[in-house]
């Protein structure tokens, strides 16, 4: 079961939540091609998943809202900052882990991330302390008197991470963080986004075309489709959801416990389906908890044998939305 | 604060000026810079003219001093003149090690950033395509301007300061030093940035720089022998900033270059094409149509 949460600029803020990333229409032409077309959303996660098939256009609205290519229509505000007028400070709040291998040439680690520091506006005596902990931060202590040029893939990417930390932005766009790691590497890379998202001190744009990835960083995931969104949905929302779908196995010996079980359920306010074999699904109502169902299944002598909750994974969410239209907005 | 501490723990400081952060980069690019040996040996090179200068007008008004060698003041007086031509010498001088350089730093300068994707990281930031040009030009700038305008004005108030009525006499002089070395500075670093742009490996930038300063030049006398005319010059940089350094030292009627006029329009059309093709080349990300 998928849904979609309200995501236009009022309801975000009737919910109380600030949004991070406001589109209003924003489209993006390269090369004469359009490449995002008409996007509106509000975003307001803590972490939010970007999500889509190559080509999809991750990665031009990571640059868009960097001010990296110019909106042809429409505009979008982080923070409250309109990326058409507000770039200086819109970069300000942000930290950027590029996709590809990024790096200044003949530089130490701690100095190419203290560099990015001073770029970014905090004092060089600053910056070179920031740059030590932030490297020992992301696991690059020990290497961090090393050439950036000389690292391995996954120690660039940490190299990366480190020097999108180094100023503490307030939102941090990673796109595709993962890529080209080993499992280690990559479950240590995870680990450090979950950290970063729980401090609670930045907001995390996590661009990826790994499900699994988002899926466990993310509480929101916006996909993208042909330039346009193709949904846009909270995943903690979808998992309190999913926790009242259930569906249950029963055995009873006793003629009419099964019956006598499904009205009490039905009759404290639950939608019920009966399967084929004792089979059935129900949708738990509010008020009535699991262990009411393990209750009453006692008192009316029916054995549940078997209890699933009915999930639906980021992987359904995103399939549907690839086979659904588009329409930009959400 | 330690620094064996693993958690994540924001900045809250101050903040440095936005218009003073276009310097943090030379201040990085000559941490590498001074490195080199060959380099700081050279850059001390070119401090050798303008020393050897300072002695000669040290001596000019100090002939006593050379009378302990033999030498008649008389003759010594008349063979050190200070005077436009001294100055003007010492700036092809100085201008001709400024060349060279700009060909030891100059395509070190853009090159590798582009070549490993280091345009997104500087431009993520709250900096911009003006800041990073302009960070990258003072690199060059701030070197040039030591070994040209600089030691050229202390020469010039040295030669003022020993010599009454002498600034009165020569007061524009100061001024050609001044607009004919930063003439010639902001030339060759835009050159140097645009070729490093648009050539991304190192050696052949060098080489390109250097085809770029000679080639030109044969292009020009080709031109000049084989349609049987003047102008071609005006496509020789060497050529170009000669006449206008002649017309600024008012160095008197000459063949040897083209008219100062089309000299000025030649080298600021060239100075021109070199800020469009930064213009185009200094992206974050290159769009492939």
């Amino acid at each position: 079961m998928s849904s979609q949460v309200s995501t236009n600029p009022s309801a975000a803020a009737a919910n109380g939540a600030a949004p991070v990333i406001a589109m209003e229409g924003l489209s993006v032409s390269l090369g004469g091609r359009p490449i995002l077309k008409n996007l509106t959303a509000t975003l307001t996660g803590r972490c939010i998943g970007l999500l889509g098939p190559n080509g999809a256009g991750k990665t031009t609205l990571l640059h868009t809202l960097l001010g990296f290519h110019p909106p042809q229509g429409g505009t979008a505000r982080i923070c409250g900052r309109d990326i058409r007028h507000d770039l200086r400070e819109v970069r300000a709040l942000l930290g950027y882990m590029p996709e590809n291998d990024a790096f200044i040439a003949g530089m130490s680690a701690v100095r190419f991330v203290r560099l990015m520091g001073e770029l970014a506006g905090v004092p060089s005596d600053q910056a070179i302390e920031r740059a030590h902990e932030v490297l020992f931060y992301v696991g690059l202590g020990e290497a961090r008197y090393r050439e950036v040029g000389s690292y391995s893939l996954g120690m660039k990417q940490l190299a990366k991470l480190a020097q999108a930390l180094v100023h503490s932005p307030k939102v941090l766009f990673l796109d595709e963080p993962t890529n080209g790691l080993d499992p280690p590497a990559r479950t240590r890379m995870l680990k450090l986004i979950r950290d970063i998202r729980d401090a609670g001190e930045v907001r995390v744009i996590l661009s990826s075309h790994l499900l699994r990835d988002v899926e466990e960083c993310c509480e929101e995931v916006l996909v993208l489709k042909d330039g346009r969104i193709a949904t846009y949905t909270n995943l903690e929302e979808e998992r309190q959801a999913n926790r009242k779908f259930l569906e249950l196995e029963l055995r009873s010996e006793t003629e009419g416990a099964t019956a006598a079980f499904t009205e009490e359920i039905e009759a404290r306010g639950a939608e019920l389906a009966a399967g084929a074999r004792q089979r059935l699904k129900l949708v738990l109502p509010e008020g009535l908890a699991v262990r009411d169902l393990y209750t009453i299944a006692a008192a009316k002598s029916v054995q549940i044998r078997r209890l699933d909750y009915k999930k639906d994974s980021l992987e359904d969410i995103f399939l549907k939305a690839m086979e659904g239209g588009t329409d930009g907005r959400v | 604060m330690a620094v064996y501490e693993q958690s994540y723990r924001s900045y809250t400081g101050a903040l440095t000026p936005v218009w003073s952060r276009f310097l943090i980069i030379p201040r990085y690019a000559y941490e590498v810079v001074f490195k080199s040996k060959l380099f700081v040996g050279f850059f001390a090179l070119c401090f050798a003219m303008p020393f050897v200068g300072l002695i000669m007008i040290y001596l000019k008004h100090n002939l006593g001093a050379l009378q302990i060698f033999g030498v008649s003041a008389a003759e010594i007086a008349k063979n050190i003149p200070i005077n436009h031509t001294f100055f003007y010498r010492g700036l092809w001088l100085q201008g001709a090690l400024s060349f060279l350089l700009v060909l030891l730093v100059g395509p070190a300068l853009v090159a590798p950033d582009l070549r490993n994707n280091g345009l997104a990281l500087y431009l993520s930031r709250p900096f911009n395509r003006s800041e990073y040009v302009l960070g990258k030009m003072s690199v060059l700038l701030i070197l040039l301007s030591a070994i040209t305008w600089v030691p050229g004005m202390l020469l010039f108030a040295f030669q003022a300061s020993l010599e009454k009525g002498w600034l009165g006499e020569n007061l524009a002089l100061g001024g050609s030093i001044l607009l004919g070395s930063w003439v010639w500075i902001l030339f060759l670093s835009l050159s140097a940035l645009a070729v490093s742009a648009w050539v991304k490996w190192k050696p052949v930038a060098r080489l390109t720089l250097m085809a770029f300063f000679f080639v030109l030049m044969g292009f020009g006398g080709t031109i000049n022998q084989s349609l049987d005319v003047k102008w071609g010059m005006l496509f020789s940089p060497w050529h170009v900033i000669g006449s206008i350094w002649w017309s600024l030292f008012s160095m008197g009627p000459t063949d040897d270059f083209p008219a100062a006029g089309a000299a000025w329009v030649s080298l600021i059309a060239g100075g021109l094409l070199c800020l469009f093709l930064l213009y185009r080349r200094i992206r974050a990300y290159e769009v492939v149509r």
